[in-house]
């Protein structure tokens, strides 16, 4: 059985069809590149398998190992080991880091906790996170920061590969986790990255650059253009799109290009 | 007293329920119980029964004919439901104040255990004072501050056994004809608290005050003065709670503060009333010389609060700040929100006010900054922020700033934020439920007010909120 299974998956944001046919199957231990032109709908992808309300499928269906998620929660898609690394975390004021993340590891560690049954101990999630916090080189103030709020970019990133780390999700998506970094931070996500992943975990890498590649091999690149993979390859794929853009692609694929939302300026 | 996101706590499980304070004893042991309705002769009559000096049983009588006169103000909350000949005006619980929970009336004594306040006491207050509808049933100070000089008394008491001090001050800060309610209180008024601390007296433990209704139709209007002389300070908390009856309370209460030259003093308060009192209060301090005054006000439940903390700067370089936060659930009104007034040169103030409106509930801001024209070189910093909850809901922002001098900073901030999708999915995505989320999100809202309470008060105000919180969402 794979880890992850989308099937036909069609997604539309509104009345507007985004994805339109997608299939994918990552295994565990398992790393997969999905790249593709801006508004090609890999954002809509990651969106749509951690659950945001907003996205609505409208078909197909996304399993992991054999249960089909496509109508639970996002929570409880993450306390099936689903974990989604975000492009721009959002700000939460007044909450800090080291209570929410204390929350979230004893939901999804112990999947049939009750609301107001006990957390994590105190004592044993303190060591843990201090442990992952410097293994990622982090001051251990800003676990008592709150979430996201006066980050840097690169604090952002480095929190959700922290909350990546203390999750232990059985499959992750990191979407365009490398976006807005200079070359040392994304070397620290991808080291981060390649110390979590293992033969336990499946990784899907969202990105239209190839830097996080080089340091985490991927076994498997996708392409997409309008809503649908069109082109599966190794990593050398990767190599080839990073140097000579998206422009062969819509040539193998005329009919997928010529649907391809021209963005606004 | 732990909240599921005191993280030092290991203690999860707080109670949960609707309103955990609407329990109620019975009333038949009562000492008296006064008739419903209001007229000359109930006021006539409470003057009598406390034993009061000629001049107080006429500041009443004229009060009550203030009371009267003035019309039912339209300009916030629907007021105009109130029945006044419905209501209960004074009700004798207990023969009078003990010095020992040990003799205060079992009923009596058990709700205050299960409100937590003898714990409370032993732990971490200076001071308690117990108000069980009409009087103060309970009190205490520690010994060391009494021989410091320092009174902690109910106001009944106070008129009786310090009566120079007492007429000095009492309803010179808030005058009968300032407000109808305030009228009404000062016509009416029993127990409350009075509190003086003498030249240089620091007290470091709070003192407390814990007002409870227990009757049904009950009107409180206790009465508080507090005079916290030169360069003295005090932290003074009051928390309010009321069983839950189909007919409605009313409280009606007035506090008067005056802080003297370099003086100190933090008025907190935490209510949570039941959702069918009326609270009407009017609350005032004069901050005089270099001066500090704060107000930490919390309003929780109850179907209408008004309440505007104000603050007059008197002397050069006083200082105010009020911080307020409400929370208006299904059925509720809550409009609360503070004043400054600058009267003199170089004084500060600053206002911050944060708002929750859930299940169609209705919050407001009101607040006032007034600078006189002589008042050169104050500042003012009002910060507004309100949260949606859900679509019924409905905040507004009604701020009024009056300015008769050129050389001023005045700064003001509203905003208003609906409970973010994004911030929602964001957690859910990390596994926490819908309200595990929602409930965090709140509380994150309030933590600039929350960090500012003493921490036994944090822990039960973040408690408050969830338990708030529960059942809303979804």
């Amino acid at each position: 059985m794979s880890l992850l299974k989308i099937s036909d998956l069609h997604v539309s944001v509104g009345d507007t069809p985004i994805l339109k046919g997608v299939d994918l199957e990552i295994n565990q231990g398992e790393i997969h590149a999905l790249m593709g032109p801006n508004g090609s709908g890999k954002s809509t992808l990651a969106y749509a398998m951690a659950g945001h309300p907003r996205y609505e499928i409208t078909q197909g269906k996304i399993e992991i190992e054999g249960t089909d998620i496509s109508e639970l929660d996002p929570n409880e898609r993450a306390r099936l080991g689903l974990f989604l690394a975000f492009q721009y975390p959002v700000v939460i004021p007044g909450v800090k880091v080291a209570d929410f993340l204390r929350h979230a590891i004893s939901n999804v560690r112990n999947p049939d906790r009750k609301e107001g049954e006990k957390l994590i101990p105190m004592r044993e999630f303190r060591k843990e996170l201090r442990d992952r916090m410097s293994e990622l080189g982090m001051d251990p103030e800003m676990a008592r920061r709150y979430l996201n709020d006066g980050f840097s970019g690169g604090e952002k990133k480095r929190m959700e590969i922290l909350q990546l780390a203390m999750l232990k999700p059985k499959f992750a998506v990191l979407d365009e986790t490398d976006s807005g970094l200079d070359s040392d931070a994304v070397k620290v996500v991808s080291e981060g990255l390649n110390r979590l992943s293992g033969p336990e975990m499946g990784v899907l890498i969202i990105t239209h650059h190839e830097r996080l590649l080089e340091f985490n091999q991927p076994q498997f690149t996708h392409v997409m253009l309008a809503g649908r993979v069109v082109e599966t390859g190794d990593a050398q794929l990767a190599a080839e799109l990073h140097e000579h853009g998206y422009s062969s692609v819509r040539e193998r694929h005329p009919e997928a290009a010529a649907e391809e939302v021209v963005e606004a300026v | 007293m732990a909240t599921k996101l005191d993280t030092n706590s290991e203690n999860e499980n707080p109670d949960i329920g609707e309103y955990q304070y609407g329990f109620h004893d019975p009333t038949d042991k009562y000492v008296f119980t006064g008739e419903k309705g209001l007229n000359a002769n109930i006021v006539a009559q409470i003057s009598e029964m406390k034993n009061e000096p000629t001049w107080m049983r006429d500041f009443r009588l004229r009060s009550y004919e203030i009371f009267e006169q003035k019309p039912t103000p339209q300009w916030g909350g629907n007021l105009n439901d109130i029945n006044y000949q419905d209501i209960h005006y004074f009700v004798r619980a207990s023969e009078g104040q003990e010095r020992s929970w040990d003799d205060v009336p079992d009923d009596i004594r058990k709700t205050y255990d299960r409100l937590g306040i003898p714990e409370a006491e032993k732990k971490f207050l200076a001071g308690v004072k117990a108000q069980y509808e009409s009087e103060v049933v309970y009190g205490s100070l520690q010994e060391d501050l009494a021989k410091q000089g320092v009174i902690f008394t109910d106001t009944d008491s106070a008129l009786k056994d310090h009566p120079d001090l007492f007429k000095e001050y009492f309803g010179t800060i808030i005058p009968p004809d300032d407000n109808k309610y305030a009228a009404l209180n000062s016509a009416v008024w029993s127990g409350g608290s009075f509190v003086y601390v003498p030249p240089g007296v620091n007290i470091e433990f709070p003192l407390q005050a814990y007002f409870r209704i227990n009757s049904e139709n009950m009107g409180q209007f206790e009465r508080t003065l507090v005079i916290v002389d030169e360069g003295a300070s005090c932290h003074y908390v009051e928390g309010c709670t009321a069983p839950t009856y189909s007919s409605n309370s009313l409280h009606s209460a007035v506090v008067e503060i005056m802080v003297k030259k370099g003086g100190r003093f933090r008025y907190t308060t935490i209510q949570n009333w039941s959702n069918n009192v009326y609270n009407l209060v009017t609350k005032r301090a004069f901050a005089y010389e270099d001066a500090l005054m704060e107000w930490v006000d919390g309003n929780l439940g109850s179907q209408l609060t008004m309440k505007y903390p104000g603050i007059f700067l008197m002397g050069e370089g006083a200082r105010g700040e009020t911080l307020s936060i409400a929370f208006a659930g299904d059925g509720q009104h809550q409009d609360a929100g503070a004043k400054m007034v600058h009267c003199a040169p170089n004084t500060s103030s600053r206002i911050i006010s944060k708002s929750i409106s859930k299940d169609g509930g209705r919050s407001s801001y009101r607040g006032l900054v007034k600078v006189d024209p002589e008042a050169h070189g104050c500042k003012s910093n009002v910060v507004c922020d309100a949260l949606l909850l859900d679509p019924a809901s409905r905040s507004d922002t009604y701020p009024y700033i009056e300015i008769e001098d050129n050389d001023v900073a005045i700064e003001h901030e509203a905003s208003v934020s609906k409970i973010g999708e994004e911030q929602l999915f964001y957690l859910m995505s990390r596994g926490l439920t819908e309200a595990e989320a929602s409930s965090m999100i709140v509380t994150g809202f309030i933590e600039p007010l929350v960090k500012e309470l003493p921490m036994e008060y944090a822990v039960e105000m973040n408690r408050l909120i969830e338990l708030q919180m529960e059942g809303s969402i979804g």
